[in-house]
């Protein structure tokens, strides 16, 4: 942790507009989806612990309810994942636009 | 089965891995070097480091063992741990690698000054990281049976804890990393093969293949590995199910030996490139754990998959019911071999054995080996840095000491965790490896993981918050697992295997109502500057 900007410059940052925007960008995107995806896969022990018959039911040939939900995981895993990296370039021109003009200001005081 | 390959491919995986340690020994001279790799490990192979740190023994052997003997309640296991990534992806890693230097004490410790909560940190690390070895240790003396037959337990726990200590010894993390690397190539081939091999064993039919499993022959009796509840069940079942589902989901994000992984990454995005690499990889693997699993099940057959004698060692067997000597004798005459212990971690040797003979049983036995290895090299170099760093140098030493005193205990440290570790295992076998590393998850996601969340993201959470969160997580999960049937059996006052139901909310409620009992205005004041770091990588350490 280097103290290359005060205490002040922190808050001053934290404040910005451009900050705030990036901020609520990323909770937007990322509170509903830990969310979500929080709740599929709770989803999944709640279903086959309360209602193992229904589970237990074939459904794709002899391959049951349970081990479906269980396989659609994974591609739930996965599409969240490749929509948040896709998201998280928005994220990344914000983040290093903020990063270059520190860098600038901070040689612009030190010189 | 025949010894000599399986040793001779050990060596080879050896051989290739002290080489990279030796070439890695040569950029371990700082403590930079030796815990972060310089941070210069790119994110496609982090990505690789991660699943090779991650998929541990508990996965290979644990979970295609418990597939092949409950089937859909084993694959449980698999789903959970990768779906927890998501949290590392969406909550943890970036703000870590933003924040942080070396350890997950680092980042609480940014905006909760003092000694209590990096202490308290680096003690959970420690119990988190010990619970995992133990797990990994365990898995060294189920497979040992098959690569070393002649060595016995012991011999083989300590060459693996000799071999881990070479490794963290001289080639810090930059040597692990690679040994992580060569390790989940090396599994992810083998699953993917074994796989193949035993879907090719149903002609390539996956309806074949299923229907097999759902009819998998028991002790005389047909059970359908495809349906719940084989091995959750009863009154508690659905508890139980859930307790571990959420120890799984949420305790990945809590993992320290995961988390320092992105300390090695130059930048966020490179960390959030690396999880994305690594749900990949890992995602594979276990979708291959069901076919392993199954197919151990089918084709091994649910009943052969245990410790196995085999006509020359069974000559001194007694019974004392000449009627189980007699099905023993026939056992015998059949098979070439009996099963005296049924153990579900060799269910993915014994079915490379059926499927490739030996030459691929003995492969699959090095993998597994290597497997150990690398698993067990990492969470040595976690626990050797959170001692290090966190107690002997920022608590101890006060920030003093050069970097030669720096590394001197850190690699000291390793030498103890090692032998600790070597000891541990030794006294705990026979345990299924998925099922003790679960309970490590356990721990992390109530002693961790609240208090990493509410340090990222809540203004007012304090110091007082951040020792009562983690010493209420650790203390109920640690209390709950010391009452639970693992422990006690019948005897049990706490009904559930795993504590996580309980123990996730108490730590939670300790790190609110700690924050709420006392004001820190010193951490208020430092939240701005944490949230502008992690978010936009201001003055991360580089």
């Amino acid at each position: 942790m280097k103290p290359h900007v005060g205490q002040a410059r922190w808050e001053a940052l934290a404040a910005e507009p451009e900050f705030r925007a990036l901020l609520r960008a990323r909770r937007r995107f990322v509170i509903p989806a830990t969310l979500f995806f929080i709740a599929y896969y709770l989803a999944l022990p709640v279903s086959v612990g309360f209602w193992p018959n229904v589970m237990s039911r074939p459904v794709l040939g002899p391959v049951t309810a349970a081990y479906c939900f269980g396989l659609s995981q994974f591609a739930m895993a996965w599409i969240l994942l490749g929509l948040y990296l896709r998201r998280a370039r928005r994220f990344d021109v914000a983040a290093a636009q903020m990063r270059r003009r520190e860098t600038h200001e901070l040689l612009d005081e030190q010189r | 089965m025949n010894a000599q390959p399986s040793l001779v491919m050990f060596a080879v995986f050896v051989g290739i891995t002290l080489v990279v340690t030796y070439w890695a020994s040569g950029k371990s001279h700082t403590s930079l070097g030796f815990y972060a790799a310089h941070r210069r490990i790119g994110g496609l192979q982090n990505g690789w480091a991660i699943a090779g740190d991650y998929v541990s023994a508990a996965s290979f052997l644990g979970i295609t063992g418990l597939i092949a003997f409950y089937g859909f309640d084993g694959f449980m296991y698999s789903v959970g741990w990768l779906v927890a990534y998501l949290a590392v992806l969406l909550l943890v890693a970036e703000p870590l690698r933003n924040t942080g230097k070396f350890t997950v004490a680092d980042l609480m410790s940014f905006r909760l000054r003092g000694r209590g909560v990096r202490a308290i940190a680096a003690l959970s690390t420690l119990a988190i990281t010990l619970f995992y070895l133990i797990a990994q240790m365990v898995g060294v003396s189920a497979i040992v049976n098959l690569l070393l037959p002649r060595f016995g337990d012991i011999v083989a726990i300590a060459l693996v804890g000799v071999l881990m200590l070479v490794y963290v010894l001289f080639g810090g993390m930059l040597a692990t990393t690679w040994v992580q690397i060569i390790k989940a190539g090396l599994l992810l081939v083998t699953a993917i093969a074994l796989s193949l091999l035993a879907i090719g064993h149903f002609q390539f039919s996956l309806g074949h293949f299923f229907n097999a499993a759902a009819a998998v022959a028991t002790g005389g009796r047909e059970s359908n590995l495809l349906q719940p509840g084989l091995l959750f069940h009863g009154k508690l079942g659905a508890w139980n199910l859930i307790s571990l589902g959420l120890a799984l989901v949420l305790g990945t994000a809590g993992l320290p030996h995961i988390l320092m992984r992105f300390f090695t990454v130059p930048s966020a995005r490179a960390a959030r490139t690396s999880v994305a690499w690594a749900m990949v990889l890992v995602g594979i693997f276990y979708l291959t754990t069901s076919f392993m699993g199954l197919g151990a099940a089918t084709i091994v057959g649910k009943d052969h998959i245990g410790r196995r004698m085999y006509a020359g060692q069974a000559i001194g067997y007694i019974s004392h019911h000449p009627q189980q000597q007699q099905v023993l004798d026939t056992q015998l005459k059949r098979d070439g071999y009996i099963v005296p212990t049924p153990d579900s971690n060799l269910a993915a040797p014994l079915l490379a054995q059926q499927l490739g003979g030996s030459l691929l049983a003995a492969f699959v036995a090095a993998v597994a080996f290597a497997t150990i290895l690398a698993v067990v090299a990492g969470l040595t170099i976690t626990a050797s840095s959170a001692f290090a760093h966190d107690i002997w140098f920022s608590l101890v030493r006060n920030g003093y000491g050069d970097e030669t005193e720096h590394l001197f205990v850190a690699r000291a440290t390793a030498v103890v965790v090692g032998a600790l570790a070597i000891a541990l295992s030794i006294a705990l076998r026979g345990f299924n490896v998925a099922f003790l590393v679960g309970l490590a998850f356990a721990v992390a996601a109530s002693a961790n993981v609240p208090v990493i969340l509410l340090a990222l993201s809540w203004r007012r959470f304090s110091r007082t918050g951040a020792i009562a969160g983690m010493l209420a997580g650790l203390v109920s999960s640690l209390a709950l697992i010391a009452i639970s049937p693992v422990l006690m059996g019948d005897r049990a006052i706490f009904p559930l295997e795993n504590p996580g139901i309980i123990s996730i909310p108490i730590g939670l409620a300790g790190a609110i109502l700690g924050t709420l009992f006392a004001r820190d205005r010193e951490s208020e004041a430092m939240f701005d500057q944490l949230q502008v770091r992690a978010t936009t990588g201001i003055g991360a350490e580089v």
